[in-house]
């Protein structure tokens, strides 16, 4: 780079040293500065959605479902339950073959095919959310009918690389004198990792698992392509075969009306989904933290 | 004296005794995960191949000619698609998001790995993090009914006046939902990207070099710009690539800003329309094969544009890897 000067310069005092000060002192306050505009831009959107949210938010928001003809009284407990069920299910069928390709990374693979591996998982993460969803459109959906199933199995898609690439960062920390007294004790290499690297790195593969699935959560792409038919006052929760109400839909739709009670209610939900994906996140890091300090990493 | 009588089980026995009791559980975990790891293959595959099948017809009626056309018209008299604006109006956003995004999250980096104290670090560091944790779908929900309005009543008029001799600020803003509002929405997502692993990478410049720059009488800044900058320009580059894939790809957000306009125009305060954010926002509605496939053809574009990016992306940070080995 053309910043590193020359090492034959001869060294000279230039004698502005007031001006280079100011530089310098510029430097930090606008780094400074892009720091607090980050947090302040968080803080003004988390602000807004408490703000409009409260006012739609009651206990009957909660724990009542939609009217059947329409209107704006009623709740959103159908799609809040539905996302939760979505989500379970795709956790189910993303965490253990992520957990089984970071195990492939971090203890079995050689070198050159960790590396490989690693490469398409990259390239699995770098796929836009929209192209998975249209994936499983063309896999489950296309000819059939909508399904929660066919929305979990393009979450998981979108997990799998996250959980993957997070988990193998964790068992990379789990110090290898563990996996060399194991093998001094002449246990065998299923067991080293099943009962000895993975317990140790649980915590951070659970805290992976948490940050992917709070992700997933507010995806919106698939969960419009793939499970957004629906009676959005139905009730019906079984995701196999079915389409299954759930929250982004829900906020994408009342977002695209132009209906004053209707953003009521997309803040309302926004409302909802922020403040479990937050609490989530927070929860996770905290049980990341803690797990490092006791891994001592 | 008479040597001890030893069972018969020589060392040899023993190790093949121990040796194939673990044998078959090993072989199995070690068949599992590389089962897994084939599933992964299998899944970047398939993605590949579905949407390009789903694409067929829309590539077989128009062929190459389909990412220079400019015309969209769905309906059946017209049938003429093109993805020459979409393609634009993700060049225009992006590159936005990226002018404003790289600048902001580099700086925040080095804040992070360099100037903040150790404890406004572990607060701010997680805050800027939990940026990419708002779901794009209540960003945009917030870009409509907050974020347009506001840019629409305030910033926007006034650029236009100071700026209006310049194509980009030359329309008479209208409305919030635009380019430049969904290009905004858009750095708000890419700067936790570059800000994170910014920061990651500053934090690997060994100390001594930082140091023996402040020893030798550099200023903070000048042991940036002449210290960790230059020994991590390479990752830093990667970074905004991976950002830059973010924005590519990011439909919702921008379906619910952008305003879905269906022209190329030199103006920011006019609307636009994603390759990503058409296919959001016309797909669900799709009536004809032709158009659905279409849609499909726009997802191919996107899927090789998001796939190089990733790949250079990869590969910068790969020569970086190679640096990092060579400096220690």
């Amino acid at each position: 780079m053309s910043a590193v000067p020359s090492p034959e310069a001869p060294l000279t005092a230039t004698g502005n040293l007031r001006r280079r000060a100011v530089v310098s002192r510029l430097f930090e306050g606008s780094a400074t500065a892009a720091a607090l505009l980050a947090v302040g831009v968080l803080g003004i959107v988390v602000f807004s959605v408490v703000k409009n949210g409260a006012s739609a938010l009651n206990w009957d928001f909660i724990t009542k479902n939609p009217p059947q003809f329409g209107g704006s009284s009623g709740g959103i407990a159908n799609a809040v339950a539905g996302t939760v069920i979505i989500t379970l299910l795709a956790t189910a069928m993303a965490m253990p073959i992520s957990v089984l390709v970071a195990l492939y990374l971090s203890e079995f693979g050689s070198r050159r095919s960790a590396r490989a591996i690693g490469m398409v998982l990259d390239l699995l993460n770098g796929i836009p959310t929209v192209v998975v969803a249209l994936f499983v459109f063309g896999l489950l959906v296309a000819g059939h009918q909508h399904s929660g199933f066919a929305m979990a199995l393009a979450l998981a898609v979108i997990m799998l690389p996250l959980i993957a690439r997070a988990s193998q960062e964790v068992l990379r920390l789990v110090p290898q004198s563990l996996r060399d007294a194991a093998d001094a004790l002449g246990v065998s290499r299923r067991r080293t990792v099943l009962g000895i690297v993975l317990p140790t790195a649980l915590s951070g593969i659970v805290t992976a698992t948490v940050l992917a699935a709070a992700r997933a959560a507010g995806e919106t792409a698939p969960a419009l392509f793939l499970n957004s038919i629906y009676n959005s006052s139905q009730t019906q929760l079984n995701p196999f075969g079915h389409p299954v109400p759930n929250v982004p839909v829900l906020i994408f739709q009342l977002s695209e009306q132009a209906d004053a009670s209707g953003f009521a209610r997309a803040w309302g939900a926004a409302f909802v989904l922020l403040t479990v994906i937050l609490i989530a996140n927070i929860g996770a890091r905290a049980l990341l933290a803690r797990s490092r300090s006791k891994m001592g990493a | 004296m008479r040597a001890a009588v030893w069972p018969a089980v020589s060392v040899r026995n023993l190790r093949a005794r121990v040796k194939t009791r673990g044998r078959f559980g090993d072989a199995l975990l070690y068949g599992l995960c590389a089962l897994a790891c084939v599933l992964t293959v299998v899944v970047l595959v398939a993605i590949a191949y579905e949407v390009v099948k789903g694409a067929r017809l829309s590539i077989s009626t128009f062929g190459l000619g389909f990412v220079g056309h400019t015309v969209w018209k769905p309906n059946p008299p017209f049938n003429a698609l093109g993805a020459a604006v979409f393609l634009f109006g993700t060049a225009v956003t992006s590159a936005m998001a990226l002018l404003i995004a790289a600048p902001v999250g580099i700086a925040i980096g080095l804040y992070l790995a360099l100037l903040a104290p150790g404890r406004v670090r572990s607060v701010v560091g997680p805050l800027v993090e939990m940026l990419a944790a708002i779901p794009s779908v209540i960003l945009g929900l917030w870009g409509i009914l907050v974020l347009g309005p506001y840019l629409n009543r305030h910033v926007e008029p006034w650029l236009h006046g100071k700026l209006g001799f310049i194509p980009l600020f030359g329309d008479v803003p209208t409305t919030g939902a635009n380019v430049f509002t969904a290009g905004l929405i858009l750095s708000i997502m890419v700067v936790p990207v570059i800000a994170s692993i910014s920061r990651d990478l500053f934090l690997t410049v060994p100390r001594e070099l930082e140091e023996g720059a402040l020893a030798l009488g550099a200023t903070r800044w000048e042991t940036v710009r002449g210290v960790v900058l230059p020994s991590t320009a390479s990752g830093v580059a990667a970074a905004c690539f991976l950002g830059l894939g973010r924005a590519l790809g990011e439909a919702i957000a921008v379906a619910q800003v952008i305003g879905s306009g269906n022209v190329i125009s030199r103006s920011l305060f006019s609307t636009g329309d994603t390759l990503a954010s058409r296919i959001a926002l016309q797909f669900p509605g799709a009536e004809t094969k032709l158009h659905t496939s279409s849609l499909f053809y726009l997802a191919v574009i996107l899927l090789v544009i998001g796939l190089v990016t990733n790949l250079i992306a990869q590969w910068i940070s790969r020569r970086f890897d190679y640096q990092v080995a060579v400096v220690r």
